[in-house]
């Protein structure tokens, strides 16, 4: 059975918005999702009936957090396919990736004993990303090449955004301690292969590192399955609210790795000289918890659940053949990324011949629709493919069919609108 | 299909200043040059200030980048104002100008202060669109700061 779409549109409030007089068409779910009321409700009982800090205080309210914060790692443990000591809090996407660059850089500097050896990194060394990565997935990796003297390399991608997955097989050698990149691109909407890129990686024993910002929401992930080392994803992005993400990382991997934030709740014992740590999760969740964030984001996984993460990838790769097919038609644009019919998530970024992406998505917000304009954080693949800048329309599970087509009859005008 | 609105921000001298672009095409001999970046965006601009021989009066500027309709307009009108303007009279026309892109579309402007430019005042109520007006703007500001202060005559004794 199908996704009943106008029946999800009911538990978005935000939808109820009119923009320009016209009723709001968020195409902009790949920047942050709209939220459900169940996430909404979520964040609300914390505040109003929980509200404590976790893991200390022995009043019921504490309590009461603390359980519910600790099934909140669970349950987000279960919709990754992780262990719940697998799965540690950060503020985002971004926050995870630099707490494994800044651990990998306390490791290099000679932090965590023996154990950490597998961080270590030091002038010969490389790191490899690929040419589509998001600025959070290449400048932290830029920084710890800085630090360590390591090297930074990159996958190439060919003048339609596709990896050139030989060039990807000459990289990785010996030499390669991490690989790190990601499993949907946010500007192009393709999907990487993982496998082929794990199994280089194990080739040569290089750590990997999977963004799985714009998977996560539009896929089932399991990040056994995918075999990959560390993964990071972003609440915000999958109807969960601002301020919370998740660093996924292997239980041997995390509890050998020295930690990154230093201060309360991740010790066990601490003298005036020195601090022993406690194992992972806790060891990388220094000071008060963004608890009621996690408590929501659970609240968006179960919704998610609810309605079968099979069908939101149906639907979503519905949606983005639709955004590609109407796109595809109209004199004068240049869809970036898989043409119809390839694998894409529900997410596409054009170029308007003869118009800038600014002036693109203001006419756009003009009718109501919201679209994400500029580079979208990957200044280097807009550059490979001959762009400072694109519009990027992105939909998710509360998107209809007729609100793609508004968007694309709304696209079908700009360039009459600036006289091209 | 689009609203008052719309065709209030877009006006008809900002449309026909985006494409004429009046001074694109960088010139040698420049006194004082500003490269500007919109880093939202990516878009880039170059301006080059040339100034007469005494240096207390700009002959004109010319420029080259790349932006949307906003920023491509508001460089070329910028450079309408500016040939034969005493550089001492570039201050005010900069604070007439950032005063109207904050007003949030409260100050229509002064024309004789600002030229084509007073079309921009629509852009003000658009809160993203401001950096886009300013940025020849803010090139022009950062050219200028850059001149040898007047009293600096060498030939002086």
């Amino acid at each position: 059975m199908a996704l009943d779409t106008e029946c999800i549109r009911a538990d978005f409030p935000t939808l109820r918005r009119h923009v320009s007089d016209r009723p709001l068409v968020y195409l902009d779910s790949a920047a942050t999702s709209l939220k459900p009321l169940a996430v909404l409700d979520a964040e609300r009982d914390f505040y109003e009936n929980r509200n404590s800090a976790v893991h200390r205080g022995a009043h019921t309210l504490a309590a009461e957090a603390t359980e519910l914060f600790e099934s909140a790692r669970d349950h987000i443990a279960r919709f990754i396919g992780a262990e719940p000591n697998e799965v540690v809090w950060v503020p985002g996407a971004t926050g995870a990736l630099n707490l494994l660059a800044y651990s990998f850089s306390n490791a290099s500097a000679g932090m965590g004993g023996d154990e950490a050896h597998r961080f270590r990194l030091g002038p010969g060394d490389e790191i490899v990303v690929t040419e589509q990565e998001h600025h959070a997935n290449l400048i932290p990796w830029q920084e710890l090449a800085g630090r360590t003297g390591a090297s930074l390399r990159y996958i190439p991608v060919d003048d339609d955004g596709r990896l050139q997955m030989d060039e990807a097989t000459a990289l990785i050698g010996e030499r390669v301690k991490v690989l790190a990149f990601t499993h949907v691109s946010n500007v192009l909407g393709s999907v990487t292969p993982v496998a082929e890129l794990v199994a280089l990686a194990r080739a040569v024993g290089a750590l990997v590192v999977l963004d799985a910002c714009q998977s996560a929401p539009h896929l089932p992930l399991d990040v056994k399955a995918l075999d990959v080392d560390f993964a990071v994803l972003s609440g915000h992005k999958m109807l969960g609210p601002l301020g919370i993400g998740v660093l996924y990382g292997r239980a041997d991997l995390l509890n050998a790795m020295p930690p990154f934030l230093t201060g309360g709740s991740m010790i066990t014992s601490v003298t005036m000289e020195s601090a022993e740590f406690l194992p992972s999760p806790a060891r990388f969740e220094a000071g008060t918890q963004p608890v009621a964030q996690a408590i929501s984001l659970a609240a968006a996984a179960h919704y998610l659940d609810g309605l079968g993460m099979a069908r939101v990838h149906e639907r979503d790769a519905e949606l983005g053949q639709m955004l590609v097919r109407g796109l595809t038609e109209i004199p004068g644009i240049r869809v970036l990324g898989p043409a119809a019919g390839e694998d894409r998530v529900g997410l596409a970024s054009f170029a308007v011949d003869g118009v800038h992406p600014h002036d693109v998505g203001q006419f756009l917000d003009d009718l109501g629709i919201a679209v994400r304009v500029g580079h979208h954080c990957a200044q280097p693949l807009h550059r490979r493919l001959g762009l400072p800048a694109s519009t990027r329309a992105s939909t998710y599970v509360y998107t209809t069919d007729d609100e793609v087509q508004a968007f694309i009859d709304g696209v079908s005008e700009v360039r009459g609108y600036f006289r091209v | 299909m689009s609203g008052a609105g719309l065709d209030s921000l877009y006006q008809e001298v900002i449309m026909d200043h985006s494409k004429q672009r009046h001074g694109a095409g960088l010139r040698e001999d420049a006194a004082t040059s500003s490269h500007q970046l919109n880093p939202t965006c990516g878009d880039e601009l170059t301006l080059n200030l040339h100034v007469n021989a005494t240096g207390d009066t700009i002959d004109s500027v010319s420029w080259d980048g790349q932006g949307c309709v906003i920023s491509q307009a508001s460089m070329s009108m910028l450079h309408d104002l500016l040939g034969g303007l005493p550089v001492a009279q570039v201050e005010p026309r900069l604070a007439a100008f950032r005063e109207m892109m904050r007003s949030k579309g409260q100050i229509e402007g002064d024309p004789d202060l600002l030229g084509d430019a007073v079309a921009l005042a629509g852009v003000s109520r658009y809160v993203a669109r401001v950096k886009c007006a300013m940025l020849g703007w803010v090139a022009l500001e950062d050219a200028v700061r850059q001149l040898p202060p007047p009293d600096a005559d060498l030939g002086h004794p």
